[in-house]
């Protein structure tokens, strides 16, 4: 990792410090290669891998048919094989014709052999809505995927994140889906001068408080810090969690934040019915109940699939002010 | 027998082990399904019985350094590829000692030491694995070629016709062998294809395809020994259609509501192993007294590999969720 600290203290973006992140992987080992539905020629369909075709060649830089089980599949095949391939899928919504191979092969080859065979492939997608791309575009599904054992399922929402959660994923002998919401490769930032290696088993927290806690990851981070600041305002002192890693969740962080503020609520742009924002009400359930002073809130998507329009679509999510009204609900105002 | 273009030496040495690798299959499952009927193996159990002569071509071409890829069909291939009898059996009565740790059973055979890459029970969902593990041998310099079993029913899904573009626009060394026993479970071959013809489908991706009697042996074995020379040179992928017939039933759940007796009788007077018998008999000096050695030997490797099961272990339950992921660093 003898580059990890290059850019650090940066001006970036989220995209850019992702770029980053797969260059610097390209360089440190050479059974790494990306693979995906235009990565190459077209820079990537959110230019995540612009330029990389021209350093690293087509060998490393693979274009793909858009035969998204063959290519997820041969991505596992050829980490089988000895290989670190970093897969692509366009976005989540794609990722559905690839399912068979995610969970059929991939999540279950290292049980189902007796522990003889690893998968280490990390397969990175967009998710989420918010550009007005309807219901075909606009899943969160990286719920779903952690409903899966054998899978690790990681959300980076922050630039940092952007930046080192990769190295951490390639690292893992585990296959590793990394969701990268398309809200946030425009987010600028700066990457702090001692940025460097992350964990990708903790979650974090992003602000403290003592009030309430409000537990989210990837596209619903910033909203819900926004929410925190507006919380304050009114006197609220929100503690925001950023969960990281979907699976496995990292209880321990949200059950000691949920004990001291005795509250919570839970932001996920995923539906409710069956959520990920469901598993994490039951855990708080189970593990804090006798601490809770109120119900645990959750703050979703409506159910319905994504509406084209522009103020039907920003209906359907989380928004900071529904943030908002349901933290000041957990504590009777 | 046919001997067009062959590269298989048919020397009695070699013919006699032709014989007594489908032998060692057929009797392996043979005893596999009376242990069914007692109980000891369990879930899905699909025989070979019929198909003996495809596997056991087809691994004549192969070395070492190859790998495979198969479906849930496929005791025969992983005993073939040199997985030992003990542990394919200790596996199919779900035993710590079993292949797979016991934790597959018969669907889900793996052995990293042969490059055994399983058992798939997802029709088609092998192929993708093929085509990536043949992506490795390529970007990594190996010159392994991935022999990728599958039954006629995969043709049917779109990770055959995927696989095979795939493989073929980056010309990576996978053989691809089509099983045809003519019934995707229980629904035939006419009924579910607008093309039965296989092996024709491949020109649609430009992968150079044979089709062959898959009940006869040594014409598996010459057709993928010229299908391997042609993939080791670098020449991509390669298909073979291998029509053969299952007589026995789908899974041992399965009344074949769907076929006329008449049509498994008549087929079984193709059978691969009485077949080459006969013609050994007649042009090998074969005889009774050779048979009879290979089936003793047979029968004392299914014998001990029975008794190696039913004194393995089940796994402790508190190892229950051990192995759903890796510890540490990737290798």
């Amino acid at each position: 990792m003898s580059d990890v600290a290059q850019g650090a203290g940066l001006a970036t973006t989220y995209r850019d410090a992702m770029r980053e992140a797969i260059r610097e992987a390209l360089i440190a080992d050479p059974r790494v290669f990306l693979m995906g539905e235009d990565v190459g020629a077209y820079g990537g369909c959110y230019a995540v891998s612009k330029g990389l075709l021209d350093e690293f060649g087509p060998e490393r830089i693979r274009d793909t048919p858009l035969s998204e089980s063959a290519f997820v599949g041969a991505g596992i095949g050829a980490a089988l094989g000895g290989m670190h391939p970093i897969v692509e899928i366009m976005t989540v919504n794609f990722s559905l014709l690839a399912l068979d191979q995610i969970i059929n092969n991939a999540a279950t080859i290292r049980h189902m052999s007796g522990g003889q065979f690893n998968v280490p492939i990390v397969i990175r997608m967009a998710t989420g809505a918010g550009r007005q791309l309807a219901a075909q575009h606009s899943h969160s599904l990286e719920g779903w995927y952690a409903h899966i054992p054998g899978l690790k399922i990681v959300t980076p929402a922050t630039i940092e994140d952007a930046r080192f959660m990769l190295a951490a994923a390639l690292a893992d002998p585990n296959p590793v889906l990394i969701f990268e919401h398309v809200m946030l490769y425009n987010m600028k930032g700066t990457l702090a001068p001692d940025a460097g290696p992350v964990d990708i088993s903790k979650a974090k927290i992003r602000r403290p408080g003592k009030d309430v806690t409000l537990i989210t990851y990837g596209g619903t981070l910033f909203k819900t810090l926004d929410a925190a600041e507006t919380l304050a305002k009114d006197g609220v002192d929100a503690e925001v969690i950023d969960l990281r890693v979907l699976r496995p969740l990292d209880t321990e962080t949200i059950l000691a934040s949920v004990r001291k503020t005795r509250r919570a609520v839970i932001v996920d742009e995923g539906w409710r019915s069956g959520s990920l924002s469901a598993e994490i009400s039951a855990r708080i359930m189970e593990g804090a109940f006798w601490d809770l002073d109120a119900p645990v809130g959750r703050v979703c998507s409506a159910e319905v699939p994504i509406p084209y329009p522009h103020h039907l679509e920003e209906a359907a999510l989380p928004q900071p002010a529904t943030i908002v009204a349901a933290a000041k609900a957990t504590l009777g105002s | 027998m046919t001997e067009h273009g062959l590269k298989p030496h048919l020397t009695r040495e070699h013919v006699l082990e032709l014989l007594r690798q489908m032998l060692r299959v057929r009797r392996f499952e043979e005893k596999c399904a009376e242990l069914y009927q007692r109980e000891k193996i369990r879930g899905f159990l699909h025989l070979y019985i019929g198909e003996e002569a495809i596997a056991v071509g087809v691994m004549q071409a192969l070395e070492i350094r190859d790998a495979i890829v198969a479906t849930y069909r496929e005791h025969g291939h992983a005993l073939l590829r040199g997985v030992s009898a003990d542990a394919i059996m200790a596996e199919m009565y779900g035993k710590l000692e079993g292949c797979s740790r016991g934790r597959g059973g018969s669907m889900h055979l793996f052995d990293a030491a042969t490059r055994f890459y399983g058992g798939n029970a997802i029709v088609a969902g092998g192929l993708p694995l093929a085509v990536g593990l043949a992506l490795a041998e390529k970007m990594m310099g190996r010159d392994g070629v991935v022999a990728c079993f599958f039954g006629d029913g995969a043709v049917a899904e779109g990770e055959f016709h995927e696989s095979l573009n795939l493989a073929e626009l980056w010309k990576l060394p996978v053989l691809f062998i089509c099983e045809n026993n003519l019934y995707a479970m229980g629904t035939r071959l006419d009924r579910s294809e607008a093309q039965t013809d296989i092996h024709v489908k491949a020109a649609g991706y430009n992968v150079p395809a044979e089709v062959v009697d898959g009940m006869d042996v040594v014409a598996v074995e010459a057709a993928a020994r010229r299908s391997v020379a042609a993939i080791r040179a670098g020449g991509g992928p390669a298909l073979l259609e291998c029509r053969t017939y299952r007589f026995r039933a789908h899974s041992m759940f399965d009344p074949q509501l769907y076929r006329e007796k008449a049509e498994v009788e008549g087929w079984k007077t193709h059978d691969p192993i009485d077949r080459f018998m006969d013609w050994l008999r007649q042009t090998h000096n074969v005889h009774d007294a050779d048979i009879a050695a290979i089936e003793q030997a047979t029968a004392a490797e299914i014998e001990q590999a029975v008794a190696f099961a039913e004194a393995g272990q089940w796994e402790p339950e508190d190892m229950l969720t051990t192995e759903v992921y890796a510890e540490g660093a990737a290798p």
